[in-house]
């Protein structure tokens, strides 16, 4: 497909801006810019038409099922768009007195509130634009607790080998050393080599639960235990809370702090990758540490408050704020009865989608899952030489997004499925009916496979020629 | 109902008799009874309408100024229809990174046209995918700096507070203390950053133009900067990009800056966009998503994430960084104002921004206590004495509908842009006359 | 497979060829294979002090970044820097594609000759 820029056409454009009305003034000649600058220059016909076309080529949850593992992509209601576009949040100065914003401060106000009582936390920033950002946020938290008690020694934070990247990455950034405990063979925490890991220079714990492969760790309160008793905090990735919010909290597991992933569990739009809300909660003994720009009730009114030991700032202002208004939204829809539903039919989902394939497909580990489950294609690979990847292919002739693949990395050839509750029965079936066909062609015919897709705009690239010779930018002619 | 949850009682009745579970419940056999949450106190759930009308009305205790002279890192720029229309496909909305290519072109290849554009607007060799915001792509940016041989990091005491306070916490993280170069007379202390510069220094980062408005000798400080070895992030206004010498002209090795002025609305805050560019030089060093152009198995032009072995989903604790989302929907949102705005309409307002801005310096200036605190050149902001209690102006400007300029050490810092009409700025210097009189 | 005689082997794939007090280390045949298509390599700097059975550079596939560990202890005296390039020498003729050069040698770990690294290959397939 053309880009934007080979549909230019010189003297072409859009009749956006009115002339001026004040005398101009001449920029000093010293400070100009030499350099041309390339845009396109095309009718607003011709943008509005280069913008549909790409939409045609974008798989949204609105296009169809789209079980990606560990990213909880539901459905986005719509509500929460329009009310975030209410001019009366979009078309506010962020610098604006606080009687201003009044609004938006109790928006902030009874997020946090709504939000605490869902994890069992304390108080929490919104400052975070994403999950990375928040375990960044939140691990700078424990160091801050670790350093106001004059705790130097603590320099290691401890990942089970089944964490997302973003952990042991976000530990490195805080200094830490990253541990990482193996997993057992049900893959969870192994407690004796969780004991055997702790110690005085134990700064704390950094976990998911459920877990990568989709299980809860029934002896998350031992675990929590272990790191308490050795000094530690808990850190609670809230990647995968879409299991369990409002049944059980990541408080009453034992966990001092969290981060959200607003954008799975509370709904609001993944935007092809983001803008995200990470909003830390964290339980009293971390308050103290928040970054800057806590929002706080006053009687009637709420304003800014900024923590007497904060860690400082991870970005300017207070965060995503539209994308919490989405969230906020979400939640005040659900209510009480609402979110522990989303919940529960989220793990009925995946335990049928799991049941309905279980006959053919090998499943990672036994028993029932939570709100996802993992296959391992080791085996068909082996036997067929079909992997993980040319399964997630072929589901692409079919319109359904793949699993996440190839992670866990404790499980070899895994697709992770997380159909959420948002699916219906029927989008159910109609999903194991393709998944099941594709394991027959896998057998009958693995060569089609190995060319899938063939339905998709374009066939599989070249993603070795991409890395060695990066093309990162339009080159224009002149 | 109100879960948006599809199935039907029955439905879930079929399902849990195919599964053989009694209940839902028992597929929460692994939770420890005593944790299970007996009851989650919060509100019950509304329906559309009850829900569309509470936060609606938090929407309406928000005040909503028709004419706006602040800026201070967030900007009020006008939005081109077509650019809401663009971001508000559903497609692009609701759609997640493009790990799946195949059915992702229409993504990956805006982030490339984003990565051309932001490269062309910075002179830059190669952009990300962007990052949060333009606070953290600076501590980014001095994050792809520091090594094992340079670790002390300097940042202009003229750079936004915000963003110097993110480097900070960022740096702090690293255990590295930002020092930071004094400002002289509303610019970097060059003398200042020359004593300070040695071979430890990793970089140095500098806002063009910076907080208080003012352009900085940015050629000369970039000199220095080199000669010491160290590298040169600069992070800079994207509209001004279009009218002002480039960060690539100026010797920057990394741009970056806040997107927010390319076509999002202000929000409150965020989302907003944080563009990183830099030279071929620290490609890899990069972090974030990076789009690359290459072909499909039968030869057609495709687009792919790529070079992803500098991620943290494959390095894990030996990333450099640990970004993992971008922005992308704000990222399509500055590509399609660009591409409505075109080169010559990027400069329009460029022009329109520095032409009423001067205007409006000059008119205040000619009140007696605002004059303008800095005489170095600026662009759309600039600072103004003000020789009366602050406060009380705002307060006076707020309720002619104003939001008047942001309070500053030494003054009142305004912003004008091309949403400011003269008849605007007019009755802005009239109001300010008016209470001015009252100071004598 | 390609094994050649005249250089030694580490458990973790490299190769080592010694030259008077100096070693040149590269990737085998066997780790190219197993590696798939490389795009890119971290090199140490010529002056590092290396240690042996330590990573000191990474080679990057599509989708994975593999550690390379010194089989030597020593300092880096030169680094092969058509690599940083051309990566994919490494897959077109792994034992010409040296990594890094390393001098003034104090240690060494227990290295394999051609046969042995043979048979050790032969049991981790």
């Amino acid at each position: 497909m053309e880009l934007i820029f080979e549909r230019s056409r010189e003297g072409r454009g859009c009749a956006i801006l009115p002339g001026l009305d004040v005398p101009a003034a001449e920029l000093p000649e010293a400070l100009r810019r030499g350099r041309k600058l390339h845009l396109p220059q095309i009718a607003e016909v011709d943008i509005s038409r280069h913008y549909t076309a790409l939409m045609k080529r974008t798989h949204g949850v609105n296009d169809g099922f789209y079980p990606l593992g560990s990213c909880t992509m539901k459905y986005n209601p719509k509500i929460n768009d329009e009310m975030a576009g209410l001019p009366g949040f979009s078309k506010i100065h962020p610098l604006q007195p606080a009687h201003t914003v009044q609004g938006c401060l109790k928006a902030l106000c009874m997020a946090e509130e709504l939000l605490c009582e869902i994890t069992g936390m304390d108080g929490m920033t919104f400052q975070p634009a994403a999950g990375a950002h928040g375990e960044f946020t939140g691990l700078m938290l424990i160091q801050a607790y670790h350093e106001s008690r004059g705790d130097r020694k603590r320099t290691k934070i401890i990942v089970p080998d089944a964490a997302h990247g973003t952990n042991p990455a976000s530990a490195s950034m805080v200094g830490y050393e990253v541990v990482s405990i193996p997993s057992n063979s049900e893959g969870c925490v192994d407690l004796e080599k969780l004991r055997a890991a702790v110690g005085e220079d134990t700064a704390g714990l950094m976990l998911t639960n459920p877990n990568t492969v989709g299980i809860f760790d029934k002896n998350i309160l031992e675990i929590t235990r272990i790191i308490h008793d050795a000094g530690g905090l808990n850190y609670y990735d809230g990647a995968n809370l879409n299991a369990v919010m409002g049944m059980v909290r990541p408080g009453d597991m034992g966990f001092d702090v969290i981060h959200l992933n607003l954008h799975k569990t509370f709904s609001t739009p993944h935007g092809g990758g983001g803008p995200g809300s990470g909003p830390v909660g964290c339980k009293e003994l971390l308050k103290p540490f928040l970054p800057v720009f806590h929002q706080v009730r006053e009687g009637d009114s709420c304003q800014f408050d900024t923590p007497a030991q904060s860690i400082g700032s991870v970005k300017a202002f207070y965060g995503n704020f539209l994308v919490v208004l989405r969230a906020l939204t979400y939640v005040l829809t659900l209510g009480a009865e609402g979110i522990p539903e989303a919940s529960a039919n989220a793990v009925l989902n995946a335990n049928y989608l799991m049941h309905e394939l279980a006959g053919l497909y090998e499943m990672a580990y036994d028993g029932p899952c939570m709100h996802e489950f993992v296959m391992s294609l080791s085996k068909l690979k082996k036997e067929n030489g079909v992997s993980a990847m040319d399964i997630a292919k072929s589901l692409l002739d079919h319109g359904i997004h793949p699993p996440t693949m190839y992670f866990p990395l404790i499980v070899e050839e895994a697709l992770m499925v997380e159909p959420t509750e948002t699916e219906s029965k029927e989008t159910l079936d109609q999903a194991a009916a393709v998944f099941r066909s594709i394991y027959e062609t896998a057998l009958s015919d693995p060569q089609s496979l190995h060319e899938a897709p063939v339905r998709t705009p374009i066939r599989r690239p070249d993603e070795l020629g991409a890395a060695r010779n990066p093309k990162l930018r339009y080159q224009f002619t002149e | 109902m109100g879960s948006y949850v599809p199935s039907t009682r029955q439905e879930r009745a079929q399902m849990l008799q195919k599964i053989g579970a009694d209940s839902i419940d028992a597929l929460f056999a692994n939770v420890p009874a005593g944790m299970k949450l007996k009851a989650l106190h919060i509100p019950q759930g509304k329906s559309e309408l009850e829900v569309s009308e509470l936060v609606s009305s938090l929407a309406a205790e928000n005040r909503v100024f028709p004419v706006i002279f602040r800026g201070a890192g967030a900007y009020n720029h006008y939005i081109p229809s077509i650019v809401k229309s663009v971001t508000s496909k559903e497609e692009f909305v609701t759609a997640y990174t493009p790990y799946q290519a195949e059915i992702s072109q229409g993504i990956l290849q805006s982030i490339f046209e984003y990565q051309t554009m932001i490269c062309e607007l910075t002179g830059m060799d190669v952009s990300n995918a962007s990052v949060y915001d333009g606070a953290s792509a600076a501590a980014e940016a001095v994050a792809m700096c520091r090594d094992r041989r340079r670790g002390r990091v300097l940042v202009s005491a003229a750079a936004h507070p915000m963003v110097i306070r993110t480097i900070q916490t960022y740096c702090h993280a690293a255990h590295v203390e930002v020092e930071i170069v004094p400002m002289k007379d509303g610019v970097t202390d060059k003398d200042a950053l020359v004593s300070m510069l040695d071979a430890k220094a990793a970089c140095f980062y500098l806002q063009q133009p910076n907080y208080l408005g003012q352009f900085e000798d940015a050629d000369a400080l970039g000199e220095l900067v080199h000669s010491a070895g160290a590298k040169y992030v600069m992070g800079v206004n994207p509209i001004a990009c279009a009218m002002v010498k480039t960060p690539a002209e100026s010797g920057a090795d990394i741009a970056v800056g806040e997107g927010q002025p390319l076509g999002m609305p202000l929000s409150f805050g965020g989302p907003y966009l944080g563009f990183m560019a830099c030279t071929s030089a620290m490609m890899r060093k990069l972090p974030g998503r990076i789009v690359g152009e290459t072909t499909d198995s039968e030869g057609n032009r495709a687009f792919v994430l790529t070079l992803q072995a500098r991620e943290q989903h494959i390095r894990r604790e030996k990333a450099s960084s640990n970004v993992c989302s971008n922005q992308a929907l704000c990222a399509l949102t500055a590509s399609a104002y660009m591409t409505a705005m075109g080169a010559q309409g990027m400069q329009q307002v460029a022009e329109l921004c520095y032409s009423k801005a001067h205007y409006a310096a000059a008119e205040l200036g000619k009140i007696s206590g605002f004059e303008l605190a800095y005489t170095g050149p600026f662009f759309h902001e600039f600072v103004t004495g003000c020789p009366g209690d602050p406060q009380a102006l705002l307060s006076r400007l707020e309720g002619e509908g104003i939001l008047g300029g942001y309070p500053v050490e030494g003054g009142i810092l305004w912003c004008v842009t091309e949403m400011n009409t003269k008849a605007q700025i007019d009755r802005l210097v009239s109001v300010i006359q008016e209470v001015r009189a009252t100071w004598n | 497979m390609n094994t050649p005689k005249e250089l030694l082997y580490s458990k973790s794939h490299e190769w080592v060829a010694f030259s008077g007090d100096t070693a040149k280390v590269g990737l085998t045949d066997f780790a190219q294979n197993a590696l798939g298509g490389l795009v890119f390599v971290n090199l140490p700097e010529v002056g590092d002090e290396v240690e042996k059975g330590k990573a000191c550079a990474d080679v990057e596939s599509v989708k994975a970044v593999s550690d390379v560990y010194c089989p030597v202890s020593g300092e880096v005296t030169a680094i092969n820097e058509d690599l940083l390039d051309q990566p994919e020498l490494i897959n077109q003729s792994p034992y010409e594609a040296w990594l890094f050069e390393v001098g003034s040698i104090s240690d060494k770990e227990e290295l394999l000759d051609a046969a042995a690294y043979e048979a050790f290959c032969a049991e981790e397939e």
